[in-house]
């Protein structure tokens, strides 16, 4: 082989630094290319006489791989102190430091072009800005598995070499049950819908079905998108335990395998939607802090906070257990709010709930798409006692909990306002005593 | 539930010229919008719309005046123990608790009309976005003297994510 060497190299200042593989530029390239495709539809490069326009492609060709080939050089990264260090920049030098304590997850990404040449993607989860701060992009598959366990182990505070901890799967999801699952629930049903009365319409009046057809099509995009991206997304989703924390693996064009360390969890989400509710299914989401927020675009395809995408009741109450100790969904004692709460949700009523021991708190909503929230007591930033006028003339009160993921927005919903001030002065002694547990664990860890 | 003021002792609330800061907010607000309103309509000679707009002016500071009293006296802070109580809300009452050891970061911002009063807003982060602790209307040494307790509680009380 004549590639030019990754093989790790002491720098002067005695660190040992290492390189991306040096296929990253061929790969990332393509995105060149796309942009390029982009320009060549732009009416003033197809007014160019065609002999300048391939000219300009064939100088901009020898540049952009130059400009990749310089990127990869100029981008390395080491692992020393319990800190990730990552320099990158041909021009603006860019060096970040990532404290390995305070990563949240550990995820390796493997887009389709990627795993034709046996890549992945290495990102660290840390909280703060609003994308993955720190991508290795990209990585041979064994390099990152490897330095993924070194990157986990310094984080528990274990030794860097030790070797990687055995995994225990716990649940494989069928591929024909999440098809079956996902066209079973709402987004589905509705495009499902639609499709019926567009066919219908084109029976009855013919002559309307173009306009409605056009206005509708956003709508049927949408919605088939989002059951089909999800079947891609969460296709042959692995769930494994390993001492360093829990395992997810799925995707089906592009894979991704996340590691959840231990003690990130925030929040956990189960939902039921009413069609799932006949077979016994829930879905179990996990909300951990750091992830980029589902709506600000950045995100890869292959993205999910599912836990369990699909999976019977009795299985997910067992890996909730072992995910969060001491959960148990089947003897859930979650209390309903008072009856003249109805006036206030009459479609929420009968499905409102919470339930706070001394180890998590526990909400319910939603009537179509039931909703279970679980937050540990040590999770909760902050409580929130509401009260809205309409609440206020039927002595009703809101009690949200603050938490420092995404997605999980738990609250105790139209409780009897003496009850939910109660509540409020509970959790405040719960979550106290939680917080010290916790920091006293941590300190007995570190000595 | 009664006012949630009545279940702790030790509530402290902002200055009373956050009254006057958010009347002047709204005067200020008033007199770009309305005041240019009602003097072209006087020179156009439409004298009956001049008198609505002035009126409508009237009962609008009246209502601002009224509601402003009634906001003042709904905010009000306490430091406790392990953590800090914020009420606000007269419409939508909300009580806030946030534990010194979640805080982030601590924001001590003052707008202009602020800063002419001598007054400055203090906002506690957590790593929720919802968490709400805000105290607006404190007196510019108040709020330095709370930022600077917030920041030396949160460092002795800190708890991981």
């Amino acid at each position: 082989m004549t590639l030019p060497t990754t093989s790790p190299v002491t720098a002067p200042d005695g660190l040992v630094w290492e390189r991306l593989h040096p296929l990253t530029p061929l790969l990332r390239g393509y995105r060149v290319i796309g942009v390029l495709a982009v320009g060549l539809t732009q009416e003033s490069v197809r007014s160019m006489p065609a002999r300048v326009a391939a000219y300009l492609l064939l100088g901009a060709i020898p540049l952009a791989a130059l400009y990749g080939f310089l990127s990869w050089r100029f981008t390395r990264f080491t692992i020393a102190e319990s800190n990730l260090r990552l320099e990158t920049g041909v021009l603006f030098r860019r060096s970040r430091r990532v404290p390995l304590e305070r990563l949240q997850a550990v995820d390796i990404v493997r887009p389709l072009f990627a795993r034709a040449l046996g890549l992945a993607e290495l990102r660290l989860e840390v909280v703060g800005g609003g994308r993955t701060e720190a991508p290795l992009t990209y990585l041979g598959e064994d390099r990152a598995a490897a330095v993924r366990a070194r990157l986990l182990a310094l984080a528990a505070g274990v030794a860097a070499d030790a070797p990687p901890p055995p995994e225990l799967v716990l649940v494989q999801v069928p591929g024909g049950v999440l098809a079956a699952a996902i066209a079973l629930g709402g987004p589905a049903i509705t495009g499902g819908l639609l499709v019926l009365g567009l066919g219908v319409l084109a029976v009855v009046r013919p002559e309307a079905l173009l306009p409605v057809g056009i206005s509708l099509f956003p709508l049927l995009l949408g919605t088939g998108g989002f059951a089909v991206r999800r079947f891609l997304t969460e296709y042959g989703f692995t769930v494994a335990d390993s001492p360093d924390g829990l395992r997810l693996r799925h995707g089906l064009l592009e894979t991704r395998a996340q590691t959840i360390p231990r003690g990130r969890v925030q929040a956990i989400r189960v939902v039921e939607p009413l069609l799932w509710r006949r077979f016994g299914w829930v879905r179990v989401e996990v909300d951990v802090a750091g992830y980029p927020g589902r709506h600000t675009g950045q995100e890869a395809q292959s993205a999910t906070s599912a836990l369990l995408p699909v999976a019977p009741k009795g299985l997910a109450t067992a890996v909730l257990g072992h995910v969060l100790a001491g959960v148990d969904l089947a003897r859930l004692p979650t209390a309903p709010p008072p009856r003249r709460a109805r006036w206030r949700a009459p479609l929420l009523f009968p499905h409102l709930g919470v339930a706070w021991d001394d180890r998590h708190a526990v909400t319910t909503f939603g009537r179509l798409r039931r909703v279970t929230d679980v937050v540990p007591n040590e999770k909760v930033q902050s409580l929130r006692l509401v009260q809205g006028p309409w609440q206020r003339r039927l002595r009703l009160a809101t009690l949200h909990l603050d938490t420092a993921g995404r997605d999980v927005h738990a609250r105790a919903a139209h409780r009897d306002a003496a009850e939910a001030e109660a509540l409020f002065e509970r959790g405040v002694l719960l979550t106290r005593a939680a917080r010290a547990a916790e920091s006293a664990s941590r300190a007995a860890l570190r000595a | 539930m009664t006012a949630p003021s009545a279940v702790w002792t030790g509530w402290q609330q902002p200055s009373p010229r956050l009254r006057s800061m958010r009347r002047a907010q709204f005067l200020l607000t008033l007199g770009v919008l309305a005041l240019p309103g009602a003097v072209a309509a006087v020179l156009l000679g439409q004298s009956l719309i001049a008198a609505a707009v002035l009126a409508l002016a009237v009962i609008g500071t009246l209502t601002v005046w009224t509601v402003t009293a009634r906001q003042w006296r709904a905010w009000g802070y306490a430091e406790r123990e392990a953590d800090l109580l914020v009420r606000r809300g007269v419409l939508v009452w909300r009580l806030s608790v946030v534990p010194y050891g979640r805080m982030q970061f601590v924001d001590v911002t003052a707008g202009p009309v602020d800063r002419w009063l001598g007054l400055a807003t203090v906002h506690m982060h957590t790593a929720a976005a919802a968490s709400d602790a805000r105290i607006p209307g404190l007196p510019t040494a108040e709020a330095a003297r709370l930022r600077d307790r917030l920041a030396t509680l949160g460092e002795a009380r800190a708890a991981g994510l």
